[in-house]
């Protein structure tokens, strides 16, 4: 039996609505705070079942508060996100369909990417088999911005990479279309985009940075979990959780 | 780099699913005018031919559309859901909307305002919260609303139509000068002249037979809903040092329009 909503749920499903991703910290701090408002009862674990309220009433409607895992900084979050398709259809109201499909090809530059990662040359460079509409440079530019902006991509140096609500909401239709050349990190199963390498030519396993940091930590020589090759990499630093909602 | 070619096929299915013959009036989607809203039982035989899933669909669809607008508050036209949602669903266009607006009261707290009955413009209304207010003060947007309080607090003490002039001599005493660009506000009479009158909460209308051509403002649709004239009384009366109770005509304006308001949304709350 599902729960019915009050006030606090919709304060809570419309801070979702403006923030369109959240880390834990800052989803367990919401929970307080539109408890807190609305007088009402608030168990610090019980977060999911009052996510679960909410996600009840948006399943008609196919949306969904989404909890998925950052490869970035290696933290829970929850995203809102359209369930409706397993295509790009949430962004139809915001973004024209040519616009659309250059931010499927940016998608697949991405995913075939060794590094999760497609600089904006390779994107600038795809407009060209585009069939729908050519798209001038500043044109390009100017998406590329905009999808940065609302949280699709990150961009770090001209490198754009899928943003950690992309990878919750569009999982299914990434998972769907490119099922082959996915792959999964060796250490947490879930998808790999931004991550090391394992450099025996045999071995190949990837590993997500937050996943390596926490992997090797204390280990004085570090070696590839699968191939038991050095692993050349430096290991990067455990991300603090440190709860802050951009 | 090795590229797969994997074309996209998976459009939205809903697309697809649209029975052609549905279609009822209205050839030129730009057009409202040439809608005509279906009868009851044009939208009862309209819904017989669709599967309740259709419907559930597209209502899930248009409920999408209200709320990206709303981030932008900007109001939203008919013609433009019926063009760029509704489409072929034109015939049931009553019951959409009428499980849209019960869907967005109970599901996100959001209240669905037609504030134009003749252009059919609806807004989104929050009715969790007030506009923010003028004690927190940190942040343009928290800012912007100070001054829009500001100019509807005027309005009001002055019975409702205020010629534009005054309004700017009115600001510039608060040492807000529209002849400057301001450091938080930018250009502030374009911010009020446009960007409040298009969220809807100024109405900037011309003075008839003036020439030069004067304007007046006076308080706009979202205003009205929104916008608390027991809060707008307050701000004033901390503005003048003054108790709000001694503007007696505001003060039994600004609290029998509470008493309505507030019956208005407790009837709508099911
Ligand atoms: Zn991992
Ligand atoms: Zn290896």
């Amino acid at each position: 039996m599902s729960q019915q909503m009050d006030n606090s749920h919709r304060k809570f499903l419309q801070s979702m609505m403006t923030n369109g991703i959240v880390d834990e910290q800052r989803a367990a701090m919401l929970y307080q705070q539109c408890c807190d408002t609305y007088k009402t009862k608030c168990l610090p674990d019980k977060l999911n079942d009052f996510i679960d309220t909410i996600n009840s009433k948006l399943q008609p409607l196919f949306m969904q508060i989404r909890k998925g895992w950052s490869e970035e900084d290696g933290q829970q979050h929850y995203a809102l996100v359209n369930v409706a398709e397993t295509d790009i259809s949430r962004m139809s109201s915001d973004y024209a369909d040519y616009e659309l499909v250059l931010f499927r090809k940016t998608i697949e530059l991405i995913v075939v990417s060794e590094t999760g990662q497609a600089s904006s040359t390779d994107i600038l460079n795809s407009t060209d088999t585009m069939t729908t509409k050519k798209l001038k440079k500043s044109e390009t530019e100017h998406l590329l911005n905009r999808l940065v902006r609302d949280k699709w991509l990150t961009e770090k140096r001209g490198e754009y990479s899928l943003s950690t609500r992309c990878v919750i909401e569009m999982e299914p239709y990434i998972r769907t279309m490119y099922q082959e050349q996915l792959k999964m990190c060796h250490i947490c199963h879930n998808i790999a985009f931004q991550c090391q390498i394992c450099e025996n030519p045999t071995c190949c396993i990837k590993i997500h940075n937050p996943c390596v940091a926490r992997y090797f930590k204390n280990k004085s020589e570090p070696r590839c979990p699968a191939c038991d090759d050095f692993w050349p990499h430096e290991i990067p630093e455990i991300h603090q959780p440190l709860s802050q909602s951009k | 780099m090795s590229q797969r070619k994997r074309v996209s096929t998976s459009q939205s299915s809903s697309q697809n699913k649209r029975p052609a013959s549905l279609s009822l009036t209205a050839t030129n989607d730009d057009d409202d005018s040439m809608f005509t809203l279906p009868s009851t039982s044009q939208v009862l035989k309209g819904l017989e031919n669709l599967t309740e899933e259709q419907v559930y669909q597209k209502t899930a669809e248009v409920l999408q559309y209200f709320l990206v607008r709303d981030q932008k508050k900007i109001p939203i036209r008919r013609a433009d859901i019926m063009k760029h949602v509704v489409k072929d669903y034109r015939n049931i266009y009553p019951e959409i909307i009428k499980r849209t607006a019960r869907t967005l009261d109970q599901v996100f707290g959001l209240k669905l305002v037609e504030i134009d009955t003749k252009n059919h413009t609806y807004i989104l209304i929050n009715k969790l919260e007030e506009p923010e207010g003028m004690t927190s003060s940190s942040g343009p947007a928290n800012l912007k609303s100070g001054l829009l309080f500001v100019v509807l607090g005027l309005i009001f003490m002055k019975g409702g139509f205020v010629r534009e002039n005054l309004i700017w001599n009115l600001l510039k005493k608060l040492h807000v000068d529209i002849g400057q660009k301001h450091n938080d506000f930018g250009d502030v009479k374009k911010l009020i002249t446009e960007e409040f009158v298009r969220q809807r909460y100024l109405e900037y209308v011309k003075i008839p037979h003036t020439e030069p051509v004067e304007h007046e403002f006076c308080w706009g649709q979202r205003a009205d809903v929104e916008v608390s004239k027991v809060k707008i009384l307050e701000l004033m009366a901390q503005l003048h040092k003054d108790r709000p109770e001694s503007w007696s005509q505001q003060y039994k304006e600004a609290h029998s329009a509470l008493s309505t308001s507030s019956q208005a949304t407790s009837s709508s709350q099911r």
